[in-house]
């Protein structure tokens, strides 16, 4: 940048050998797995690692950059992916041609009614209600019409369960799911942002996690909406599917797509990141009283953070459920997956872009590659333990083999934590002289 | 009257029992909290880790419970508790020290403990399978029917053996934790030092004692607590996917660091669960006769079961808006 | 053998340098005083010599035997009470935990000290039961100070002790300062109110740049006319 202060000294321009090496052996990784595993499946391995990487960017945004602990990335991946679900699935004409849509209509009439009913109770008082009296009011007007509301979209949703499955989608093409997942997310993230943001970094990290169990059971049990349990797939890809094209060459469309989602959210973010707005926000994060002294709104650069985060990670989720080419709310477990893609985080770099993609990819090669591994090593350990003490092997192994990957992430995080905070490709700081 | 017996077992002892289990996890959450100014995680999964330790030897001495006329895990508790305060000291010299050591921010810390979560959830899960487990093993789960003394009241008040053990046992940690704060040098200094950390150095007082002492009495009562619940409904290894959010809300309504305030704050959040779910329309059944059809009929549960989690969500939040520091002041925001 | 001295002390936080050899020397009847400008290291001293802060070079030493770089916990069993200038009571605990916890280490010392204790500051035995963080700047002061009295130190460190109280409470707290000495605790302490201090003291130092500038008895100090042109204000 030309902009530079004068007396800044430049991180020393060196041949980046760290970056490549690691690069390499990525590569290398890469191209073991495609040897062993098959075209096919390691190049969805590939793009499921791509939109991995997406949510990994959105993360450390939120955690390099901003300091910030989202515990939820889960649910704002969920988030994500009901959107790409009901945006792309094929409308739904057994409920289109019912009476159905008017009476839920209807309903959400109700419920704007009430909402304005209720708000309106709260400024009673500029009606001259002394303040006691406004809360009374305002609390038991919104019970009751909160029960009345509620009993009403009862009766509606049980009716379109049982008339019509669920509403269906609306047809449209799938990145139209993603782009107004992205935004969905970024919503919710602003509620949350705007209540904890000021407070105790624990608090976001405990509502973020409480919101991301609160979507999971809302998608998970409005069958109405999302079919619930019972998931629904196939979901449209964006771009030929299989069918058109055989599963590798149609993956690989599909990894190309997400590679120029990757490579242009890296671009904007490090533009961003060398932007006055990306000094402003790593000067809070290093030192929020100077910053705050120096006359920046942390507040609102924090909650713009944490809301950038969101939205990509909506994005990715809804790009990774596309793939998926399924919507299965219980498919999205809240802390295991937050963790995975924490890990990928630290792991490569926190603040570090391209360090956090390298860690996106890599910690994804090892978790699927870990399953048949965890297997092995239990099956090799029960036959050692059969053939020489013969006891008797505990059934549901794979289940089992499944809660050692957990057990293994758990740790993996405790010991990055502990011994290389910074990870692999530390966040470059210039220095000044 | 049935309707309100109804009530009397679905809300008030429903309530005092989640309550009474919120409370003890709590109780944990917030003196861990005082004393090393971080959001332990992994506390639920610690009682998860004391039920389990509870049926593990439940499991191995299935008579012992026989010989004094309480049910086995019970009898096994004080073993269990010993063994999950054991862990709990445990994890902190392996994970948390060597963090504090290094002088990491708080938010480090909570992400130490998400990953203790992760290790003990995939640990338990590893030994136990995934199923749900009944803590009475050789033994039958005893239930009191107290039926009221009134004319065309058929329903009894039931109360089950292991909910009479936990409402004692909650009065019991209760009272010792006021006394053990409030008289003992060991947890004055602990006060002390959720006071004023570096005066208490200067003082002469051990942190490391006092750090010691907080994961011991935190991971018995965890212990305490999980295994309760375990014996009221069945032992399972996602008990504390449903402990977790709930224990926390109910130390943030009370006041972070209050050891008092998240007793109180376990029960309102109990409380506010139960009767979220409670269908209301219930207790108009008796003024069925004067009312519309369709009230009564009606479904007047604020939220359905499967959404129950929302309800200490809620409460979180609207503290944190309304008064973050707490019911009782907390310390810290 | 003097009762607590202070050889060639450097030290800072985290590489800077603040002290750059400071020497001092107290008897065990003495008032030591450390006065000097704002920033001068005045308290950082008061601070190394409790071990709260690294000593890079030279030693100090209790009673002959070195404690540079000893936890406060190890010092205190030693013999030596520190009363910080800020937050220097338990704000949740009553005046009287506050003073059990002064006497942590020694538990058996506890009902001897206390009736001490409360006979020295009469004002804390009527607020006994009341929170810490409920009392006035100077009763807090006291209530720190018995604190640190508790577990019967041979040397006692005051960081400031009259910071921003009323003059008349300064009065009073300088006096209690020379009772305790009277008593036979050494005192150490680092004042703003330096002639009020120097006037008590039997030491001075006089702390300019993280070093020594002027060293003597505090009478002798206040009597300087160089030291009182530059650090006493005229």
């Amino acid at each position: 940048m030309t902009t530079q202060r004068p007396d800044s000294v430049a991180t020393p321009s060196r041949f980046p050998l760290r970056e490549l090496a690691l690069f390499a052996a990525l590569l290398v990784a890469i191209l073991g797995v495609y040897a062993v595993m098959g075209m096919a499946y390691s190049t969805r391995m590939l793009v499921e690692a791509a939109c991995y990487a997406i949510l990994a960017l959105g993360l450390t945004i939120q955690w390099g950059y901003g300091g910030q602990f989202n515990a939820g990335v889960m649910g704002f991946v969920a988030l994500g992916g009901f959107c790409a679900m009901i945006f792309s699935v094929p409308v739904n004409d057994t409920f289109w041609q019912s009476e159905l849509p008017g009476e839920l209509g209807v309903v959400l009439l109700y419920v704007v009614a009430a909402g304005v009913l209720v708000f309106g109770a709260t400024r009673l008082d500029r009606l001259g209600f002394p303040r006691w009296l406004r809360t009374l009011i305002a609390i038991v007007l919104a019970v009751v019409l909160y029960l009345v509301v509620i009993s009403m979209l009862r009766e509606v949703t049980a009716e379109i369960e049982a008339q019509a499955g669920f509403v269906g989608g609306l047809g449209l093409p799938a990145w139209t799911g993603w782009i107004v997942g992205g935004a969905l997310a970024g919503v919710v993230g602003y509620f949350i942002g705007h209540i904890c943001l000021g407070l105790r970094s624990d608090y976001l990290a405990i509502a973020t996690l409480g919101i991301a169990e609160i979507i999971k059971a809302f998608l998970k049990n409005s069958d109405w909406l999302t079919r619930g349990t019972a998931t629904v797939s196939p979901l449209p890809w964006p771009t030929p599917g299989p069918s058109d094209l055989g599963f590798t060459l149609a993956r690989a469309v599909y990894l190309s797509i997400t590679a120029v989602m990757i490579a242009a959210i890296f671009f904007l973010l490090h533009r961003a990141y060398h932007a006055p707005w990306g000094r402003m926000v790593r000067a809070i994060r290093d030192n929020e009283i100077s910053a705050a002294a120096m006359g920046k709104d942390i507040n609102r650069r924090r909650l713009e953070i944490f809301v950038l985060g969101c939205i990509l990670m909506g994005i990715g989720g809804a790009a990774l459920t596309s793939f998926n080419s399924i919507f299965d709310p219980q498919g999205f477990l809240p802390l295991n997956h937050t963790f995975l893609v924490l890990v990928m985080v630290i792991l490569g770099g926190p603040g570090n872009n391209l360090g956090t993609i390298f860690g996106a990819v890599a910690v994804y090669i090892i978790w699927i590659m870990s399953e048949p591994l965890a297997l092995w090593l239990m099956e090799l350990i029960v036959a050692i333990g059969e053939g020489s003490f013969g006891w008797e092997a505990p059934g549901n192994l794979e289940s089992r083999a499944l809660q050692a990957r957990v057990f293994v992430i758990g740790l993996l995080i405790t010991v990055v934590l502990r011994f290389a905070p910074k990870g692999l490709l530390p966040e470059k700081v210039s220095h000044h002289r | 009257m049935n309707e309100l017996v109804f009530f009397i077992n679905n809300v008030v002892i429903a309530g005092s029992v989640t309550g009474s289990i919120y409370a003890i996890g709590a109780i944990g959450v917030t003196l861990i909290f005082s004393i090393m100014r971080f959001a332990h995680f992994a506390h639920a999964d610690m009682m998860t880790f004391g039920a389990f330790m509870a049926l593990l030897l439940t499991a191995i001495f299935p008579g012992a419970g026989a010989l004094v006329g309480l049910p086995t895990a019970i009898v096994m508790l004080p073993l269990a508790m010993l063994l999950t305060s054991a862990l709990a000291v445990g994890i902190d010299r392996a994970f948390y020290k060597p963090l504090r050591a290094h002088g990491v921010k708080p938010i480090v810390m909570v992400i130490g403990s998400l990953g203790v979560t992760l290790m003990l959830q995939g640990l338990i899960r590893l030994f136990s399978g995934t199923g749900g487990q009944s803590l009475y093993i050789d033994e039958r789960k005893e239930i009191f029917r107290l039926a009221l003394p009134f004319e065309n009241v058929r329903a009894p008040i039931v109360v089950t053996e292991p909910q009479v053990i936990l409402f004692v046992l909650t009065v019991v940690c209760v009272l010792g934790l006021h006394v053990f704060l409030s008289r003992s040098r060991l947890g004055k200094a602990m006060r002390a030092m959720s006071d004023n950390p570096d005066l208490a150095r200067a003082s002469g007082i051990n942190t490391n004692t006092i750090v010691a002492v907080t994961w011991v009495i935190a991971g018995g009562l965890a212990a305490i607590a999980g295994t309760l619940l375990s014996l009221d409904v069945t032992f399972k290894p996602d008990l504390s996917f449903f402990l977790l959010l709930p224990i926390f809300a109910a130390a943030i309504v009370g006041g972070v660091g209050h050891p008092y305030g998240a007793i109180a704050g376990g029960f309102v959040v109990g409380f506010a669960e139960t009767l979220a779910v409670f269908n209301w329309s219930i207790l108009l059944r008796p003024f069925g006769d004067s009312l519309p059809e369709w009230l009564v009929q009606a479904n007047l549960a604020f939220v359905g079961t499967e959404y129950k989690i929302v309800v200490p969500f809620f409460i979180l939040v609207a503290i944190l808006i309304w008064r973050p520091t707490g019911i009782f002041k907390g310390k810290v925001i | 053998m003097p009762l607590l001295e202070a050889r060639d002390v450097h030290g800072g936080y985290g590489g800077m340098n603040i002290l750059n050899g400071v020497n001092m020397t107290i008897e065990a009847d003495e008032i030591g005083v450390i006065v000097g400008p704002n920033g001068a290291g005045k308290s950082t001293m008061l601070k190394a010599v409790f071990g709260l802060l690294q000593v890079s070079q030279g030693e100090i030493l209790l009673r002959g035997e070195p404690i540079h770089n000893l936890p406060p916990n190890k010092l205190v069993q030693k013999g030596m009470g520190f009363v910080p200038q800020e937050n220097n009571v338990f704000p949740s605990l009553s005046v009287q935990e506050n003073l059990e916890m002064g006497a942590f280490l020694k538990p058996d010392n506890v009902k001897r000290m206390l009736a001490q204790v409360y006979e020295f500051f009469p004002p804390l035995h009527d607020k006994r039961r009341q929170p810490a963080g409920e009392l006035s700047g100077g009763q807090r002061q006291m209530v720190a100070m018995g604190r640190a009295l508790m577990a019967e130190p041979e040397v006692l460190l005051l960081d400031e002790p009259t910071a921003g109280l009323s003059p008349l409470y300064m009065n009073e707290i300088f006096e209690r300062v020379r009772q305790i000495n009277a008593a036979g605790v050494g005192i150490l302490m680092v004042e703003q109110n330096a002639k009020q201090a120097l006037a008590i003291a039997d030491k001075g130092f006089v702390l300019a740049a993280g070093q020594n500038r002027f060293t003597d008895t505090g009478a002798a100090l206040l009597a300087d006319p160089e030291v009182a042109k530059s650090f006493l204000g005229g």
